[in-house]
């Protein structure tokens, strides 16, 4: 919607390229990209670097490690001191995977509506959602431990699920919307006016169209779960304990003695599927980001 | 709304599949179409979110419950008013003669300026830096290269990886042995020290969060047309002189959503504190922020804990709104200019 007219048919001018060697601006862009690039894998590479270190080693500073060993693996995974790592794997799984489920099934709906229909209050619902989404963990956190404590529900995966609905929802609600207002609703139209119901439209004409759309969300939501600590860290037992918990409270098999190299191979274990997903999906993470951008 | 309009939907209520080629002019039926939709999510909200919330306000209204020495069992101690109110705002607490006093030091009640000045600190300070290192991140990856599949990737994994590895992580690195310490040839106590503890922090949640910021301010760049650069440039307008007339008016409102998404986030901070320093560093409660402080007194006494988180919704809610209306920090209608760019 530029002021500027095209002409239709006269051909666009071609914005030729400057110069063709590396000019000082290249230069500084090359520069100022290395600077991110090491803000960004600097630190993880270190973690995961000391994971293969020997733990007499912990603090060489040697750019990669020179007594190479997967004995920290071995140790994160052995359940001596009270570990239970692989089983809080598990955990964050189960944890992440029921409350996506559920912030996609109850979301999807609410998304559509706020995407494509007009009703009173849409405003009203768009402030809860945003307001939902504000909300500090503590500020849920006290009265649900005390109703999960009196209903014996503490350390159960559903007192560990129901906090994090509270911010997974608004989230793929939020992004959801987002990504339904790019869809071509004419489409919809066009099966109405073939005589299919608005919930058949939905389901075989947008879903699929839709379905980009709702697995980035899932995996954004699914994310955000696996990462959260604070309400975990008060609501879950030894048997529920999701990775996040378990790696700050890892002891290792020496006593008073931070287990570094295998605390950071702990990292790198938990690191690893992020950064596949974030390898294989980065632009679409990047678009649901800035379009839910709700953290 | 006339009698009419309130009839209608009785009549209208049974879907008309070729009726939707006039988009939404016919409100009540689609109207009650919606409130089905959403419903589901204003009573999962209202069960995850409304609930505690209200309870928690309830809960605060009570004194804690102190266990009876003879018996041994907790005792419930009645109503409160805004004593727990008062209690962590003017600092006040009973002695054991039940009067009241101001908090000693060393109490949990004595904590609360000092918890609300180190969140607001953290707020300020890594707001500030993520903002500006974003700015400058976003604009040196709005250029064309090459390898932007390599620089989103380093860029996300930042973001992506949780707050307890990447505290864990820093602590690591600011170890006394640690590399920090190495790189830069000091001993400094960077988990040990009250400022150093505070400013690993800071370097830790700046480290985490630049690249989220980098990415909405950069969505925001892509809107800024070419044209108006070239023109710009064309009329003689300097790097800087286009960066500060052109880039910034237009990219202001993603700066204004990133910076509300950041302070929101930074004003209930947990995870990095809690885990880095354990909350202390130097005296022990140097980067004790509102919501460790909740986490500590809910082991003292639900309901004071109450009072606490109350407290701190109800700041957060109140910067919010000051960010919203005052400076008019408009986050849907951004979020979705971004997108149709």
């Amino acid at each position: 919607m530029s002021t500027a007219v095209v002409t239709p048919g006269t051909p666009r001018p071609t914005v030729a390229r400057r110069r063709r060697g590396p000019s000082l601006a290249s230069i500084r862009t090359y520069l100022g990209l290395a600077v991110i690039v090491v803000w960004g894998l600097a630190p993880v590479y270190w973690m995961v670097a000391t994971a293969f270190r020997h733990s007499d080693y912990t603090f060489d500073t040697t750019p990669w490690p020179t007594h190479v060993t997967l004995d920290n693996f071995a140790n994160v995974f052995s359940t001596g001191a009270g570990n239970h790592f692989a089983r809080a794997l598990v955990n964050s799984t189960i944890i992440g995977a029921v409350t996506t489920a559920i912030g996609l099934i109850v979301g999807v709906g609410t998304a559509y509506a706020l995407a494509r229909l007009q009703f009173r209050g849409k405003h009203a619902v768009l402030g809860i959602i945003l307001a939902a989404s504000m909300f500090p963990g503590v500020a849920v956190l006290t009265p649900l431990f005390q109703l999960f404590t009196s209903m014996g529900w503490f350390g159960t995966y559903q007192a560990l699920i129901i906090p994090n609905i509270s911010f997974v929802l608004p989230l793929t609600i939020y992004t959801l919307t987002a990504f339904f207002k790019e869809l071509p609703w004419e489409l919809e139209e066009a099966a109405r006016i073939d005589g299919a119901s608005r919930r058949q439209a939905f389901r075989m004409v947008l879903l699929p169209l839709a379905a980009p759309g709702l697995f980035t969300t899932a995996i954004l939501a699914f994310i955000a779960s696996w990462n959260e600590y604070l309400i975990s860290s008060q609501l879950s037992n030894d048997i529920t304990q999701p990775a996040t918990v378990a790696i700050a409270q890892f002891a290792g098999s020496k006593p008073h003695e931070e287990p570094f190299t295998s605390v950071m191979a702990a990292g790198t274990v938990v690191t690893i599927p992020l950064v596949i997903i974030v390898l294989l999906l980065q632009r679409r993470i990047v678009s649901g980001l800035t379009a839910g951008g709700v953290k | 709304m006339t009698v009419h309009e309130l009839s209608e939907p009785t009549t209208e209520s049974v879907p008309q599949p070729d009726s939707p080629a006039v988009p939404p002019r016919p409100r009540k039926g689609r109207s009650k179409a919606a409130m089905l939709l959403v419903l589901p999510t204003m009573i999962l909200l209202g069960i995850v979110v409304l609930y505690p919330v209200v309870s928690a306000m309830v809960m605060s209204l009570f004194k804690d419950p102190t266990i009876d020495p003879a018996t041994g069992k907790f005792v419930d101690q009645g109503f409160a008013g805004l004593s727990n109110y008062t209690h962590w705002l003017f600092q006040r607490c009973t002695d054991t003669t039940g009067s009241s006093v101001s908090c000693p030091g060393g109490t949990l009640g004595s904590l609360f300026w000092q918890s609300m000045w180190v969140t607001v600190f953290f707020t300020v300070v890594t707001v500030t830096i993520e903002v500006a290192l974003g700015l400058w991140f976003a604009t040196i990856m709005n250029r064309a290269f090459r390898g932007r599949a390599l620089l989103r990737t380093s860029i996300l994994v930042a973001w992506a990886i949780p707050t307890a590895v990447t505290a864990k992580l820093w602590y690591f690195v600011f170890a006394y042995d640690g590399i920090a310490n190495k790189l830069l040839g000091t001993d400094i106590l960077w988990t040990g020290d009250t400022w150093p503890a505070r400013f690993a922090v800071v370097i830790a949640d700046a480290w985490k969060t630049t690249p989220f910021v980098a990415l909405l301010i950069l969505a925001g760049l892509q809107m800024v047309p070419a044209e108006v650069y070239e023109a710009a440039r064309m009329d003689g307008a300097g790097a800087w002189q286009r960066f500060r007339s052109i880039t910034l008016p237009l990219i202001k409102p993603a700066i204004l959503v990133a910076v509300l998404f950041r302070v929101l986030d930074v004003l209930r901070i947990y995870d990095l504190p809690a885990i880095l320093t354990g909350g202390g560093g130097g005296d022990g409660t140097a980067t004790t922020t509102l919501s460790i402080l909740v986490i500590d007194q809910m082991r003292q006494g639900f309901n004071s804990a109450s009072a606490l988180s109350t407290i701190t919704f109800l700041f957060i809610f109140a910067v919010a709104y000051v960010l919203v209306k005052v400076m008019g920090v408009n986050v849907i209608d951004t979020q979705e200019q971004q997108r149709k760019a």
